[in-house]
């Protein structure tokens, strides 16, 4: 008769079970780990203080390059980037392996050296930096090398994102379009961006996030014109803590509202559809 | 009007070699073969979308093997049912007549024609995911008849619903044949080739064994692989008469021999079949409850890997399969007078018209 009962409680789900309080346990030091900085610093930075700073025009415009130069590069880099993707979902080919290794490089070398390669091939020595500079346009130090920074270290988040969700549409649907008398370049956009949306918008989301917080890769192209990382950075280096607080709370208050603006667009859309 | 000449094929461990048929206009072709016999692929490089290694396909006498499959203008329906999830039904059916430049009436009233066609009239609103088995399955016949193609490609497209549902689609796709629809169609259940087809082919690891009407390949099987994959040795063309009592019919084969048979429905024409392992073999009239008996003499015995094939001549020939004991108990040789005797539930009749 003991079984059933043990059973029965434990389907319920009302059995004590260590193994359940140890991972609980376990995930709030993980959650608290993650909130305690950030909630800390929010405590300790008075509100006249970030209004104060919000009205400083180096701030705002600070914020304002970082949001728009990752977005222009996102949108830039995407045009390339998706089809990219949508190919490497569908193909095998010899050496696929070692694209998708290039493609995961920027994620694992540091970004110090990722701007240190990159200012190799846009500074006015090298071939590509001489060419505009002979044009009479320089590289160094303007948005397109912010832009060029912040797309190399996040461009493999939207690859790899949208190269999934393109993995996820069945092919017969392709196949079947196809036949049903549409080119490949509609069945691209009529049957495969269209389900793969979700993942091509999550890789978008995250390509434009991880260019805004670039810190080491821009610094090194372009210390002016300053994004928010930067200032940050300059703020904590030359005037401490105190100053450098304002600044980070208002650059990750702005963050979050964008990225929330942007889920709720593409979820929008997703419903729309 | 479509013709396949000597198609090969190298696709991973498995190979299509020299494919040859021709289709005509109106057919209901059927190619009949196991999971992995290549069939699903053969039906994709006559639609273009995979290309052979060697041959060619005409159409209409032109070589169209290098035409892209957009402009072949064949419908293919897969065995999934390839409904787009992101569109309504009404632009699932839209979709083909949407890269024809249709104006917007046109447009709304073919598709309501279509729908009207395979009653979805009042589903055009809904979304895919919202649609049972049956109805996505004509919603997509509609999308792919919706231009009118040259040739219809079916894979499998009745073997992922339930018996309900494929005896509905099956009297589907017989009325679009008979509105002069020419399809191919692949699938590896033999009964429905009896049901739909006026020509079959059976294909094998690659290559085509047989081909011929339904009533060729199945009552004369030219290899033992056919004979064992369609597994009927024992199958008539018939016609169905009630018999008085309630569901069992008497399936006329001809004034001289009538078999008794259940049958969910009265058809008028059809086939009955049944397994030689059904059969049973006597020396003496069988006092029994089968309600099939006759008295025959035996043309030919043939040894097979379990015990004998036995061809008893009855007015027409009957396949039973007996062992080694049973063999020797009754002393069957070739020459002799016999009894058959089978139940009306081991016969199963398929109808072949509505």
């Amino acid at each position: 008769m003991k079984f059933p009962i043990k059973l029965k409680m434990a389907a319920k789900g009302t059995g004590f079970s260590w193994f359940r309080f140890v991972v609980m346990v376990l995930g709030g030091l993980v959650l608290l780990f993650i909130v305690a900085p950030l909630l800390g610093m929010f405590i300790h930075t008075p509100l006249s203080d970030v209004a104060h700073t919000a009205t400083e025009s180096e701030v705002t415009n600070s914020v304002w390059l970082t949001i728009w130069v990752s977005m222009a590069a996102t949108v830039v880099f995407a045009i390339a980037a998706i089809p990219f993707a949508y190919f490497l979902a569908r193909n095998n080919f010899p050496l696929k392996k070692v694209v998708l290794g290039i493609i995961d490089l920027p994620v694992v070398i540091p970004h110090s050296a990722a701007g240190i390669a990159l200012l190799g091939i846009i500074s006015k020595q090298s071939v590509i930096g001489g060419m505009f500079s002979s044009l009479g346009i320089e590289l160094v130090g303007t948005r397109v090398a912010i832009a060029m920074a912040m797309a190399f270290v996040s461009i493999p988040f939207l690859i790899n994102a949208a190269r999934e969700g393109f993995a996820m549409v069945p092919e017969k649907l392709e196949k079947t379009a196809l036949t049903l008398g549409a080119s490949p370049f509609q069945v691209f956009f009529t049957i495969s961006l269209p389900l793969a949306w979700r993942s091509v918008v999550s890789g978008l989301v995250l390509m434009f996030a991880r260019g805004m917080s670039e810190f080491g890769a821009v610094i090194i192209v372009a210390y002016h014109p300053m994004v928010a990382p930067i200032l940050i950075f300059e703020r904590f280096n030359q005037f401490g803590l105190k100053y450098a607080r304002p600044v980070t709370v208002i650059f990750i208050v702005i963050s979050l509202l964008v990225f929330i603006a942007l889920r709720l667009i593409a979820n929008k859309k997703i419903k729309n559809d | 009007m479509i013709e396949l000449q000597s198609i090969s094929k190298k696709f991973g461990d498995f190979a299509l070699e020299n494919i040859n048929f021709e289709v005509d206009e109106g057919e209901y072709f059927m190619l009949l073969g196991p999971s992995g016999a290549g069939k699903s692929i053969l039906l994709e490089i006559i639609a273009g979308l995979v290309k052979p290694d060697s041959g060619a396909v005409w159409l209409n006498g032109n070589d169209i093997t290098d035409m892209p499959t957009r402009k072949r203008k064949f419908g293919l329906v897969f065995q999934e049912f390839t409904v787009f999830p992101h569109m309504s039904v009404f632009d699932n059916i839209a979709y083909p007549l949407k890269r024809l430049r249709y104006s917007r009436s046109e447009l709304n009233s073919r598709v309501a024609e279509l729908a009207k066609q395979f009653s979805i009239e009042k589903l055009l609103s809904r979304f895919p995911e919202n649609l049972s088995g049956g109805e996505k399955q004509r919603m997509v016949l509609a999308r792919t008849l919706a231009c009118k193609p040259k040739l219809l490609l079916l894979d499998e497209p009745l073997s992922s619903v339930d018996v309900q549902l494929s005896m509905e689609l099956r009297s589907l796709l017989r009325s679009i044949n008979a509105q002069g629809q020419t399809i191919i169609h692949v699938t590896h259940d033999y009964e429905e080739a009896i049901s739909l087809a006026t020509r079959v082919a059976v294909i094998n690891a690659g290559k085509i064994e047989q081909m011929g009407s339904a009533r060729d390949v199945f009552q004369n099987p030219k290899s033992e692989f056919i004979a064992r994959f369609t597994g009927v040795h024992n199958f008539f063309p018939v016609q169905l008469k009630a018999s008085g009592n309630h569901g069992l019919y008497i399936a006329q084969l001809n004034s001289d021999i009538n078999f008794y048979c259940y049958a969910d429905k009265i058809a008028k024409v059809g086939y009955v079949c049944f397994s030689e392992n059904a059969v049973v073999l006597s020396v003496n009239e069988p006092n029994q409850s089968t309600v099939n008996v006759f008295r025959g003499v035996i043309k030919e015995i043939i040894p097979q890997r379990f015990g004998f094939e036995v061809m008893v001549d009855i007015g027409t020939r009957v396949v039973s399969h007996i062992t080694w004991e049973a063999m020797e108990r009754l002393g069957i040789v070739e020459g002799v007078e016999i009894w058959i005797s089978f139940k009306a539930s081991a016969v199963r009749f398929i109808s072949s018209v509505d």
